[in-house]
């Protein structure tokens, strides 16, 4: 916890072309314009000075999550309940995953109107396919959620093969795909679940108590100290500075704190839904992908500047097809996870204001619309706000006019901070 | 090792382009072109706007392959039919819309397309180490490779462009104006790294609007006129005026009749009608429709 350097020390070889520089200084830190951020106290002044110079990151959002919460808590002390937190956590769970494709989909600079009814479609065939047709609820899943990636295929070849915005495209798609839903449910209009059924359970009645929940959250923070100590090991290797390991046991230790509020304001009701969970893996992976593979950097780098993407030799038609396939996907799973926690698939799953959340979460926890940039983990901080604010107003019980108005407004917002944010870029040219 | 002697250069022609002719419609772009670059030589490709330089260098960058005429590789005559084909061969281009991705930092920028990985997942400190390894072997001056480009002054973008263009360890470097658009510091930065690309041994193409860059960095000169060759130039053995003359072609022209008179006597091979010194100044180039009033 000590450690104040952060490079290899005795073993470091000079670095090349730099005379006068103390022998070690990290590659990257050489740059006499660069101001020596080492060791802890060096951490935390960096980020006072990235915050002090307006790269806030998810700050915002934060703030308002905490401003959301403490006014609703003020209005009804029930609001941060154990019971209304676990509804809280599996109502958000199927537009958070819904939203996770729209995240992508803004990282390529296009949008998918059409996720809600897809996610409203893949439930009913779900249940048609489990409960009219009696297959199993592993075949119904794979069904529905590959009618997803088939309905995402082509959204995405319409869209490279003619060019047609995705705009236009996923109009139709959201008129089509519910179409389709209200074709396959035919007369019976709603189907519920078998009550006894693994799919059901899954949803409504699943739940991680304190032995689950805490095997979870050891696994992540394990996790999370694994790849992080060992990415400053690779860094050290390449002579480049790192974060010190204290900082990185400190992160590790406020994940850890969280992730033990999480569980004990779950676990004191039901507990931790294992939809989300499944919200929360998917999370995740979808973070990883973006960030640490070289599909993940093709999506940013075709959002960002398709010319150059398409110079360097990137296959952009077969990238932009397989995000929208993704989306959809995406937007089926999380059409499945709803009519889990329904326990059915009816002619309103999806529809609504399903999509317009979507969206509001992915830009709300920074996706920009304007493609190529996206804060991390944008879908569960905005669908974390999106999902409390009609949560809390139900329990002043406020109708759903004024839900509707409050969350189109909060969009509104998080758009012109979006755009007020690229015309700050744009005028101090920086990213 | 280092060769930096046009006339020892010019042993070694890396890319040899020969009677190379390009229409577009009506518009004869490039018309039975000459063009040579050679290892370790700047040679700076001018002319007028609409003179054809675009158009050869597309033709050398398999982006627009010629009509009519051949290009030798390294002693080889070669097919560019393909960006993909020149970029494999050791041909790369720099374009001045430099076309890089403002949301990637300059690691993301430099290795885009050639990601290093392992295990299927990116190794950002191996590539952030060969950023920097590349990057000081420029002596360039790029602060911190992990900001998004869109926060680089223009010369660091174009330092950033070049860099990239070097990854695939190419032998010729194609540079479309890449000057344009900078301050007088930036293209002081921009044309030492044409420097330090020189003394890799590279065959560096330089298309350039500016007399200026031409006479800082250039060995070798050639001007183009009318989708023509109007003339070569050793740029040690050239003024401002002559290339002037050669790039507008206004062989009437009072600076032209001037510098004529003065360079009678100095430089008798500039009278050589058919150019038979490679370096001497062509006379197409004095007066490109002299041999056909
Ligand atoms: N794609 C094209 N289609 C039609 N004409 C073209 C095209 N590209 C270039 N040209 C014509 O060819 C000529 C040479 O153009 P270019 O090579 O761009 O000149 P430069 O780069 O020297 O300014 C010009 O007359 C231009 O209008
Ligand atoms: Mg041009």
């Amino acid at each position: 916890m000590t450690e104040q350097t952060t490079t290899g020390g005795a073993g470091t070889a000079p670095v090349r072309g730099d005379v006068g520089q103390a022998e070690q200084v990290a590659l990257d830190l050489t740059d006499p314009r660069l101001s020596q951020q080492q060791g802890l106290a060096g951490a935390t002044r960096a980020a006072i000075v990235r915050i002090r110079n307006g790269d806030v990151g998810s700050l915002p959002v934060l703030v308002g999550l905490v401003i959301i919460v403490v006014i609703f808590q003020a209005a009804n002390p029930t609001f941060l309940s154990s019971t209304n937190l676990v509804g809280l956590a599996s109502q958000i769970a199927s537009t958070g995953i819904i939203a996770l494709g729209v995240v992508l989909v803004l990282l390529l600079g296009e949008i998918d109107l059409s996720v809600g009814s897809v996610s409203g479609a893949a439930a009913a065939i779900l249940a048609v396919s489990n409960v009219t047709h009696g297959m199993p609820p592993g075949v119904a899943v794979v069904l529905a959620v590959g009618a997803g990636a088939v309905i995402g295929l082509i959204h995405g070849v319409l869209f490279t093969r003619f060019g047609v915005p995705s705009f236009v495209i996923t109009l139709a798609g959201l008129l089509v795909w519910q179409g389709v839903q209200r074709q396959v449910l035919s007369l019976t209009g709603t189907i519920n679940l078998p009550r006894g059924g693994w799919l059901l359970r899954l949803g409504e009645f699943r739940y991680f108590g304190y032995t689950g929940s805490t095997v979870i959250a050891v696994l992540l923070v394990a996790g999370y100290l694994v790849t992080q100590l060992r990415r400053r090991q690779a860094r050290l290797r390449a002579e480049l500075s790192a974060p010190p390991a204290s900082l990185i046991l400190v992160k590790a230790g406020a994940i850890a704190a969280l992730a033990g509020l999480v569980i004990y304001a779950l676990c004191q009701d039901l507990g931790v839904p294992y939809i989300f969970v499944i919200l929360l893996t998917l999370v995740i992976a979808v973070d990883w992908v973006l960030r640490r593979t070289r599909y993940g950097r093709a999506i940013f780098a075709i959002g960002g500047n398709i010319e150059a993407a398409r110079r360097a030799g990137l296959r952009v038609d077969l990238i932009r097809t397989s995000v929208f396939v993704l989306a959809s996907t995406l937007a089926a799973t999380g059409g499945v996870v709803e009519a889990m926690r329904a326990g059915a698939a009816g002619r309103d799953t999806g529809t609504g204001d399903v999509l317009i959340n979507a969206i509001a979460a992915a830009v709300i926890g920074g996706a920009s619309l304007f493609g190529g940039r996206s804060r991390r983990y944008a879908a569960l901080l905005g669908i974390l706000v999106i999902g409390a604010i009609p949560n809390g107003l139900n329990l002043v019980n406020l109708s759903d006019e004024l839900r509707y108005i409050i969350t189109g407004s909060v969009l509104l917002a998080a758009v012109i901070v979006d755009a007020i944010t690229r015309r700050g870029r744009e005028a101090t040219g920086t990213g | 090792m280092t060769v930096t002697q046009p006339e020892t250069a010019a042993r070694t022609a890396v890319l040899a382009l020969t009677g190379i002719s390009k229409r577009f419609g009506a518009v004869q772009a490039l018309d039975a072109v000459d063009f040579a670059a050679h290892a370790g030589e700047v040679v700076a490709l001018v002319g007028d706007n609409g003179a054809g330089k675009s158009t050869l260098v597309k033709v050398i960058a398999g982006v627009g392959p010629a009509d009519d005429g051949t290009i030798e590789f390294d002693g080889r005559p070669v097919h560019i039919g393909s960006p993909h084909e020149a970029q494999h061969m050791g041909i790369a281009t720099v374009y001045q819309d430099l076309a890089l991705c403002d949301n990637l930092d300059v690691v993301g920028n430099l290795f885009l397309g050639s990601e290093i990985s392992r295990g299927g997942l990116l190794d950002e400190p191996t590539m952030e180490r060969r950023s920097w390894a590349l990057l000081r072997e420029l002596s360039a001056k790029i602060p911190s490779v992990r900001v998004p480009v869109a926060s680089l002054s223009g010369g660091q973008r174009q330092t950033v462009a070049i860099s990239r263009s070097l990854l695939g360890d190419p032998k010729v470097v194609l540079l479309d104006e890449p000057t344009a658009a900078l301050g007088v510091a930036q293209t002081a930065q921009v044309l030492n790294l044409i420097e330090r690309l020189r003394e890799r041994n590279l065959a560096v193409v330089m298309i350039s609007h500016n007399m200026a860059d031409v006479f800082a960095v250039a060995d070798r000169v050639t001007v183009l006129r009318l989708g023509r060759n109007a003339g070569e130039f050793v740029v040690a053995r050239t003024t401002n005026e002559e290339l002037v003359a050669a790039i507008t072609g206004a062989a009437d022209n009072v600076v032209i009749q001037r510098q004529r008179r003065a360079e009678a006597g100095a430089h008798p091979h500039g009278a050589d009608p058919r150019g038979a010194d490679p370096y001497g100044a062509d006379p197409r180039g004095a007066d490109p429709y002299g041999g056909e009033q």
